[in-house]
């Protein structure tokens, strides 16, 4: 049986490990490649590394950083953060990256996901959404809003049409980030997971709220997600991967053993 | 010196670092000449099955790998390259390779509801012992992303299978050729045992 995915995401800023908080404070926690290595030997499934330097020259340090992982580390990983065009995507490729993760500039020039897709296959092609709890409207019938920069920018954009727009341009997996969990440890956003795996037949992939092994066991399965990222419960050493992992299989769900 | 067979197919870096990570020596070539007399030859892929067959065909790769295969070099296939070698893919209705008979067939599962491509990490099973697979246990898991899978016409070369809707063969391999539909560059240190036991694996 396929097995669910546990996923980590590694902030990077300036070649330097951060972690994010409601997306507003961030402060160094490491290096990025020790940590990788360190995750690798414990058993995760695959990584997610997202670059949030803040300036677009100093972008090579990320492909160094690319480069070291990949030299290191042998499970699947995705990088994004700062992708514009397929010339970015393919020099992280080139650098060892499984997939490419494109958030807001695939939402501001959509033709992004179908051009990445057809230089280096859909399942090279993640796309990483932020989405912002809203009152349903006309314009976001489902109440749940497109955002980017942070969460800052509302693009008027139902989450739903987006993550199915998605899979029809192309993209190989979704990644579902909730801003308003994301940060909190209180639990991943379930309905809004849920919402968009039964919307698209590519796998889903829930981000933001994870704070307890429960809160994984409830996304990957009321949640209906086929993956789980996690940041700060591993991070700051809160959990291990293997506690994490035997939980869940002590729950039923097939899990990859560490 | 093991050659990766380069056809403008992917992954050949992702194999590349893990041989060097294993301390394995390895070049990359897409001189056919250099294939057809490599001790030992890997051919990786990720793609289009026939998007891979016109490459080979055009640097002449196709009857290089034939020869070495004839000549009794070890040769392993990963992903495109455990499906083309099969005599047919149903990717483009493309022909293959033909070393071992057999077709590649696409996942069916409408009424299942499972997601295609199969990614992400499986169990796979053993069901015939192979050197290259001798280190696996009940429960191994290891990486896949595919939307097609082998099926060889006989038996005999299936070596392991892996559950996902139905059981599909994963290992697949005849004489000094051995082929994986997973990612063993990919899947951890039991996927870098693999490559290893392949660097070592003398058939009979």
């Amino acid at each position: 049986m396929l097995s669910k995915r546990i996923i980590s995401c590694l902030d990077v800023r300036d070649g330097k490990l951060a972690k994010s908080v409601r997306f507003v404070d961030t402060k160094d926690i490491g290096d990025p490649v020790s940590q990788a290595q360190k995750y690798y030997e414990a058993g995760l499934d695959e990584l997610v590394f997202y670059d949030i330097t803040a300036s677009s020259d100093r972008r090579d340090i990320m492909i160094e950083v690319v480069s070291q992982v990949a030299a290191q580390i042998f499970i699947p990983f995705s990088v994004g953060g700062g992708l514009r065009t397929v010339e970015d995507c393919s020099r992280v490729l080139l650098a060892g990256a499984e997939k490419v993760n494109v958030n807001s500039a695939a939402v501001q020039r959509p033709e992004l996901i179908a051009e990445a897709a057809r230089a280096f296959g859909a399942q090279a092609v993640v796309l990483s959404m932020d989405v912002l709890r809203v009152s349903p409207s006309p314009k976001i019938p489902s109440g749940y809003e497109i955002v980017i920069q942070g969460g800052r920018a509302p693009m008027g954009l139902d989450a739903i049409e987006w993550a199915r727009r998605g899979e029809d341009l192309g993209a190989g997996e979704l990644v579902v980030n909730s801003i308003d969990a994301d940060g909190t440890k209180e639990g991943y956003e379930i309905n809004l997971t849920r919402r968009i795996a039964e919307a698209v037949t590519i796998p889903v992939i829930a981000s933001g709220g994870g704070g307890t092994p429960e809160h994984l066991y409830e996304v990957l399965t009321d949640g209906k997600a086929d993956a789980a990222l996690v940041a700060s419960m591993l991070h700051y050493g809160e959990y291990t991967v293997s506690e994490i992992k035997a939980y869940l299989t002590g729950r039923g769900l097939e899990i990859r053993p560490v | 010196m093991i050659t990766i067979v380069d056809y403008n197919a992917g992954n050949l870096t992702s194999v590349k670092r893990a041989l060097e990570h294993l301390g394995i020596a390895n070049q990359i070539s897409a001189d056919p000449e250099v294939v057809r007399r490599s001790e030992r030859i890997i051919f990786p892929g990720v793609g289009h099955a026939r998007a891979a067959m016109e490459v080979l065909q055009t640097r002449g790769l196709d009857s290089a790998l034939k020869e070495a295969f004839g000549r009794g070099t070890p040769i392993l296939g990963i992903c495109i390259g455990c499906q083309i070698i099969l005599a047919h893919s149903e990717e483009g209705d493309t022909p293959g390779l033909n070393l071992i008979p057999g077709v590649c067939a696409h996942f069916q599962f409408q009424e299942k509801g499972l997601k295609v491509p199969h990614m992400g990490w499986n169990t796979v099973t053993v069901t015939q012992n192979h050197p290259v697979l001798a280190h696996l246990k009940p429960g191994d898991s290891f990486y896949f992303v595919h939307s097609y899978y082998p099926q060889p016409a006989e038996a005999s070369h299936v070596f392991a299978t892996c559950d996902y809707g139905f059981n599909f063969p994963v290992a697949i391999g005849v004489e000094n050729l051995f082929a994986l539909q997973f990612h063993a560059e990919k899947s951890g240190p039991l996927g870098l045992r693999v490559l290893e036991n392949f660097a070592r694996w003398t058939p009979c």
